[in-house]
């Protein structure tokens, strides 16, 4: 692949920076300091040779799996794209020598600054470009579902549903409230604070007279809520989605999905501080809502997706679901079998138990029992609040 | 040094390591930054810094993290009995000639804290040990992740400037840097600030040329028609659905396995071979998923 041509002259600096400004327009960490590194990186390595600046270059701006992963398009975008500036269209002496080499690098070291004009290149075609379009998969959702946001609306509790979410975000302050408080409270891993103790213990000729104590704080839990949003659960979703939200509030170790026949993360868009906005992206993303449930599929898209991030001791996964499931039951236990033993706590809320004489017979319910730790009733809102003491006891 | 002269003395110690690696661990070694390796269990992260220690022939200091550590297990700590007793003998001595002038009261207690919080009665913890050798150790920082995120925080100073900092005694600053290898298995997110201290690389598991040569540097006396067999299992085998996809250290180890069965070719004895699966499948679940009918047609595949 050709290197790219740019059009102004500039230092590496300056095409440093331009390269660090890109990853940066491309959801890579990278700053100053990246920068800094990598120039200094480049005297380590052989600049003329395209894959070794790559490798250095990645060892330093890539900075998770993510960014890792995807460094190595961004880097051939930037700089092993034949440049598709127009004004500069005659050939020069640098296109073409050595076509594998780091032509800009190499010249540019001694180049005196211009103004830098270095932007990224227009991608010549489609493989380049997919790299600039990355980032940009919810907008194209959003147009496809858009006209489906009449069945959001369908389910909508029309004259107490603010009543109702109120009631619901008060409870779930109240289980934020209860969650912190727990950690006050928390007696394990009492022991003697020695260096204090020593310290006073001077003022009394070496008599540790005052004991000092310290006790490890318990930290809060990760919430991970899973609601599930078929069509049996219809006439709650609109309830346990105000109730999902007020859990999360602007709480970063709280996480929410639903599902249907399929788990999305609904995190980001009940942060979402502009409610309307919230409801607005939840409808888009609620594409089937009211259709079949495929718990087990979803619970296993979970675990491996998610769970390795997200579940851990210090998790409590809040399943909402009345159990009734067109997918395998068998997946259901299997799913939740390997997410227990990740240590977490399942909590499952079933509206159904709420109802006389209802016995969890549903074959998924039943493959899910042996799993889970708490398994309540949430048909009405006091029965919601109900688990609050739950969520203290585990 | 260039990169490439590492990679080659890092397989003249049995370590293959692929480009990216190589050039990962060239740069933090040239820049002076701490290197931070994630990948699954088994892919040969900790072996790194061993194979460093080997290669620039020094010490590894070894930090293994969990739940719950904290500073006084990893960076310092007081020796309390050797203070108590300091401060109660030089509280008798005192009391003797105390007789006399008894208005410098004040200055006793200082002095004797003085004397209490100096190096002497200071213990070291791996991580104030490994900045203060004389000759640069590797520190290996293994499975960052299992400790809690509070912790990080007492390592950002460490890694970023290479030093401590004791209230009572001061800074203590490096004698010598460090070759700092932190690991982590992506049990939960690092914080930005810990990644951006350092050269980061995510190590996968070995393609199959890799792998063969580790198993051919590790393990020479394994026949190479059965070196190519293994490879190919142990490669189907982590295309499969498992909780625990063996890593490189479960390859090794049922090679070794093999031998000492006197297995030949995996293909000739089914028994033996489901056998000497445990080697490579690690829970009961996975043990369940691989049973003899298929572990016949990956070792025909791989045959």
């Amino acid at each position: 692949m050709a290197v790219t041509r740019f059009l102004t002259r500039a230092s590496i600096a300056e095409r440093m920076s331009d390269f660090t400004r890109h990853l940066r327009a491309h959801g890579v960490r990278a700053g100053m300091p990246e920068t800094e590194s990598s120039l200094g990186a480049l005297q380590l390595v052989d600049a003329g040779d395209s894959n070794e600046v790559r490798l250095a270059l990645k060892a330093i701006c890539a900075s998770d799996v993510d960014s890792f992963a995807r460094f190595d398009e961004l880097f051939s975008a930037y700089w092993l794209n034949t440049g598709k500036q127009r004004h500069d269209r005659t050939p020069t002496q640098n296109r073409s020598t050595q076509k594998n080499s780091f032509t800009n690098l190499s010249h540019m070291s001694g180049a005196p600054p211009a103004d830098a004009a270095g932007r990224i290149t227009t991608p010549d075609n489609n493989n380049d470009g997919e790299a600039e379009s990355s980032g940009e998969g919810k907008l194209i959702a959003t147009q496809a579902t858009n006209r489906n946001a009449a069945d959001m609306r369908e389910f909508m509790l029309p004259e107490d549903e603010a009543r109702a979410a109120e009631t619901a975000r008060r409870i779930a302050a109240a289980i934020r409230y209860r969650r912190s408080r727990r950690r006050k409270a928390a007696r394990r891993g009492d022991g003697l604070h020695m260096r204090r103790i020593i310290r006073k213990s001077v003022t009394t000729g070496g008599e540790p007279l005052q004991l000092s104590r310290r006790r490890r704080p318990d930290r809060p839990v990760h919430l991970v809520s899973i609601l599930d949003v078929s069509g049996s659960m219809k006439l709650y979703a609109r309830v346990f989605l105000s109730f999902v939200k007020g859990l999360i509030g602007n709480d970063q170790r709280t996480d929410a999905f639903l599902f249907h026949t399929s788990l999305m993360c609904v995190s980001d868009a009940l942060r979402d501080n502009d409610t309307l906005r919230a409801v607005n992206r939840l409808s888009m993303m609620a594409r089937g809502f009211g259709g079949g449930t495929k718990i087990g599929a979803s619970l296993r898209t979970f675990n491996s997706q998610y769970a390795s991030r997200m579940a851990g001791r210090k998790t409590v996964v809040i399943i909402m679901s009345d159990g009734y499931d067109t997918g395998d039951a068998q997946e259901v236990g299997d799913a939740l079998a390997r997410l227990k033993r990740r240590g977490c706590k399942i909590i499952w809320l079933n509206p159904l138990l709420g109802w006389k004489d209802y016995a969890p017979v549903a074959a998924s319910m039943a493959a899910a029992l042996p799993y889970i730790n708490c398994f309540a009733p949430c048909n009405t809102l006091d029965s919601l609040a109900a688990i609050e003491g739950e969520l203290q006891r585990l | 040094m260039n990169w490439q002269n590492l990679q080659t003395k890092l397989a003249g110690e049995g370590y293959i390591a692929p480009p990216e690696l190589a050039m990962a661990l060239h740069i933090a070694l040239e820049l002076e930054r701490p290197i931070l390796l994630e990948g699954d269990a088994g892919v040969g992260k900790t072996q790194i810094a061993k194979t460093l220690a080997d290669i620039y022939d020094t010490e590894l200091i070894r930090l293994q993290c969990y739940e719950g550590l904290d500073a006084s297990a990893a960076i310092y700590e007081w020796n309390y009995q050797r203070q108590l007793l300091s401060i109660r003998a030089m509280a008798e001595r005192d009391g003797e000639r105390d007789g006399e002038h008894d208005g410098n009261r004040g200055t006793v207690i200082d002095d004797i804290e003085t004397r209490i919080f100096s190096a002497d009665y200071l213990l070291e913890r791996p991580l104030l040990r490994a900045i203060r050798q004389e000759k640069p150790p590797v520190l290996l920082i293994d499975e960052i992740d299992r400790a809690d995120e509070e912790f990080e925080a007492y390592l950002l100073e460490i890694l970023s400037d290479f030093q401590v900092t004791i209230p009572e005694m001061g800074t203590i600053i490096a004698s010598s840097k460090p070759i700092v290898v932190l690991t982590a298995n992506g049990t939960r997110d690092l914080s930005d600030a810990l990644r951006r201290r350092c050269i980061y690389n995510f190590v996968p598991y070995p393609d199959r040329t890799t792998e063969l040569a580790i198993l051919r540097a590790r393990c020479p006396s394994v026949e190479p028609a059965l070196a190519a067999q293994i490879v190919s299992f142990v490669q189907n085998l982590r295309k499969e659905d498992l909780e625990k996809k063996p890593g490189i250290a479960e390859t090794l180890d049922w090679a070794a396995a093999l031998g000492g069965l006197g297995v030949n070719d995996i293909t000739a004895d089914p028994v033996a071979l489901q056998a000497s699966l445990v080697c490579l499948l690690k829970t009961e679940a996975d043990q369940a998923a691989i049973p003899g009918a298929v572990a016949q047609r990956l070792a025909g595949k791989a045959g």
